[in-house]
């Protein structure tokens, strides 16, 4: 199939609404569905219609970084029909979106039949921030937090997606908020997958060095865009003590943070 | 060839994360090569054009490596230089040798070479009662203490100037024991004075080569300290020990890549010596080597060709990589248990000496991709670390559990009724564990997460049932 923005939507919706496929990850899907409803909610108010596949399990990241290529292809085939119809396919991850995007292609690089839905399959992914300001074209969101926080840079939407400036952007117009920057926004927190417990005490040192440099912005919330960094560094926050709100950047940007306490507890006001 | 402690890799970084000298010495690596790479790159506008010019030349000797090698070689022997083409690291240390013993040798002078480690030169020629003098001064550190390098152009960044003045006074005998050694300017004079000594009693000396010019028969090092111009040019006999990847067509393409490899390396434009050794001496020559030999080696570079590994061939050994990973950072050089560390070494030694034995290497990766974005040759390290893991896979390497973990969850996961209500069990469960605090301090089984962290709580119920419950109701 191609793939033409302006065409596509009026075609596949009976409005000229894009047609959002949410991928909410297996990560969020399990452990944080907070994230997967500001997510609905920050693309129905961007103007989104969205649609949330019930099939969907997840991209099959974990066994490719294994070295297992079959199960991952066994994991990721699904989502190539799955999201056949929509115009866009939007993921609260920079790592699960990276994988369809820069990955898939490879993946299915040697199957004649993917190769080509696979090709629109990326072309059409997005990481939610990002698709809100690049694609939508969203300058602003309407939502309050009274106080500050700092951003951690999750390394897949980072580098493979270029993710840096847009969550920026959208939470410096949040009424109320301080954006705090780390020194060292860009480090890796050592999550990474398998390798958080095959290297435990490697990540146990990185992820020690991240909440360090945490603490010391003096913000009151840490907030990222994926969830496996985000568990990582809420845990080690925990662990040493510290009960410091962490939140993913959606719920952030969607107004949420009254709907729930923070990751791993600890609500403030 | 040096013997490897990679297959011990996760008890070398326990130490390593342990040892509290090694840390600071690595907290003094966050800053230095990072910033002043940073400032480097930000005077140099065209920067990433560089690094894709540099990139198409090695890419293009690649493709056509025996034709600039035997190019190359051609021309060393028309400036009447002699080249030996050496498969193996056995093969390099032999021809070493019989090059000594035809001068009769004595003494031999190291410049600072990764192939000389590679092949556990020094070792050897010592056992051949041959006196193996390292000229530069983090390799002569680390060779007074015994050591391998842990790091690639800081052959000794682990050690404190403290250990290196202990060094000093046990070594250098014949002098004030009480003399000060507090400063690195007192270090630095002291091992000038002693290397001078070394320097005119030299028979041949021994360098590395950064490039290898096939149009000229050239081979060129850059250093910081000039040990390297007169390890070759006041020894007898000059031996350049270079790896088959190293040749580049012409001395213009060598230049193009030496301003991309000072600035990622150090940070400074150029750095403070580059040295074109075309030959021996000639008629009129003031100076210079009497012979000049180069050792071409291979040892399981030409198994790389042709293989999703290629691309490694096109590092030139800047170290950016190192000085920017996240995992080097924590653990150090030594951790990796063999001669080159950090994502290059994760790459390469798996290449060089087997997966089996090196198999940690690419695990040891959170791919969180600084590597691939500092190289300035834009090797795609994550990707050929995957291609590592891959390879395992294939051969059953690697912990069992880990296997049948995957492809227990990847049954799970191809299965979405089944996956959604095992989910929905297991999100129940921990919550309930969490308790109030929402969080999970010991979990059976989950020791390599809980060990170092908290697990955060899942909310309860999974997003997928909450969303078909609302559903549900929006319809009701
Ligand atoms: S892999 Fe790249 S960054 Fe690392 S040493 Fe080689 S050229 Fe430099």
């Amino acid at each position: 199939m191609s793939f033409a923005p302006s065409s596509a939507s009026s075609a596949s919706s009976p409005s000229s609404k894009p047609r959002v496929g949410l991928f909410v990850t297996c990560l969020v899907d399990m452990f944080r569905p907070t994230v997967g409803f500001s997510a609905v909610k920050l693309l129905e108010e961007a103007g989104c219609v969205v649609d949330v596949p019930m099939e969907q399990v997840c991209c099959g990241q974990p066994a490719f970084n294994s070295g297992d290529l079959e199960s991952a292809r066994k994991v990721a085939r699904p989502l190539i029909a799955m999201f056949e119809n929509h115009d866009y396919v939007v993921a609260p991850s920079g790592s699960c979106a990276g994988m369809m995007i820069k990955h898939f292609p490879e993946l299915f690089a040697n199957d004649l039949e993917l190769a080509e839905p696979v090709r629109a399959l990326a072309g059409k992914t997005w990481e939610l921030v990002s698709f809100l300001t690049d694609v939508m074209k969203l300058d602003g969101v309407a939502a309050a937090f009274e106080g500050s926080i700092t951003y951690h840079d999750s390394c897949s939407g980072l580098r493979e997606l270029k993710v840096k400036e847009q969550p920026r952007k959208l939470l410096r117009s949040v009424k109320g908020l301080e954006i705090r920057e780390l020194q060292e926004p860009e480090t890796c927190c050592g999550f990474g997958g398998t390798f958080c417990v095959k290297y435990p005490e490697i990540s146990g040192k990185m992820v020690g060095d991240k909440t360090t440099d945490i603490k010391n912005s003096g913000a009151d919330m840490l907030v990222a865009g994926d969830m496996g960094c985000l568990l990582n560094m809420a845990g080690k926050l925990r662990r040493e003590g510290s009960d410091m709100e962490v939140r993913h950047v959606a719920e952030v940007l969607a107004d949420m943070t009254m709907a729930a306490p923070g990751i791993a507890g600890s609500e403030k006001g | 060839m040096e013997q490897s402690t990679s297959p011990k890799f996760k008890q070398n970084a326990h130490h390593a994360l342990h040892d509290a000298s090694l840390q600071r010495a690595l907290g003094r690596l966050k800053t230095g090569f990072k910033d002043k790479r940073l400032a480097a790159i930000a005077d140099m506008p065209e920067f990433e054009q560089l690094r894709d010019t540099a990139r198409d030349i090695k890419n293009h000797t690649l493709a056509n490596l025996d034709h600039y090698l035997t190019a190359f070689e051609a021309n060393v022997i028309a400036n009447g230089g002699h080249v030996h083409w050496c498969a193996d690291a056995e093969e390099a240390r032999q021809t070493v040798l019989k090059i000594c013993q035809d001068k009769k040798a004595k003494s031999v002078l190291k410049g600072k070479s990764m192939i000389s480690e590679e092949i556990g030169l020094n070792a050897f020629l010592e056992k051949q009662d041959l006196k193996v003098v390292e000229t530069d001064l983090g390799e002569y550190i680390i060779q007074l203490r015994n050591e391998p390098p842990s790091h690639i152009i800081a052959p000794a960044i682990h050690v404190h100037k403290e250990q290196v003045a202990d060094s000093f006074r046990q070594t250098h005998k014949g002098r004030d024991i009480n003399r000060p050694l507090d400063e690195p300017r007192d270090l630095l004079d002291e091992a000038r004075e002693v290397m001078r000594e070394h320097f005119f009693a030299a028979d041949v000396g021994i360098t590395g080569a950064n490039f290898l010019i096939a149009e000229t028969g050239t081979s060129v090092i850059v250093t910081n300290e000039g040990n390297g111009d007169l390890t070759q040019t006041l020894s007898k006999v000059h031996i350049a020990i270079a790896s088959l990847e190293k040749v580049v067509p012409t001395l213009e393409d060598a230049s193009s890549i030496l301003r991309v490899l000072a600035r990622s390396a150090t940070g400074q434009e150029m750095s403070s010596y580059t040295t074109f050794s075309t030959g021996p001496k000639r008629d009129g020559d003031l100076d210079g080597p009497e012979d000049y030999h180069v050792i071409l080696l291979d040892n399981g570079r030409s198994n790389m060709l042709g293989t999703e590994f290629q691309e490694m061939l096109r590092c030139i050994r800047c170290a950016a990589c190192m000085n920017h990973c996240p995992v080097y950072g924590a653990v150090g050089g030594h951790a990796y248990g063999w001669v080159y560390p950090g994502p290059m070494g994760s790459v390469l030694t798996p290449s060089l000496i087997g997966v089996d034995e090196a198999g940690h290497l690419p695990n040891a990766s959170t791919f969180c991709g600084k590597c691939e974005e500092v190289c300035p040759m834009r090797i795609p390290l994550p990707k050929m670390m995957r291609h590592w893991r891959e390879r395992e896979f294939e051969k059953h390497l690697g912990p069992q559990s880990m296997r049948f973990g995957i492809r227990l969850w990847a049954w799970f996961a191809s299965r979405p009724a089944l996956y959604g209500k095992a989910t929905g069990l297991a999100a129940r469960i921990l919550k309930s564990i969490g308790g109030r605090k929402q969080k999970i301090g010991k979990l059976p089984l989950a020791s390599g997460w809980t060990d170092i962290r908290d697990l955060p709580a899942p909310q309860g119920k999974t997003f997928k049932q909450l969303w078909a419950e609302q559903q549900a109701a929006k319809k009701a």
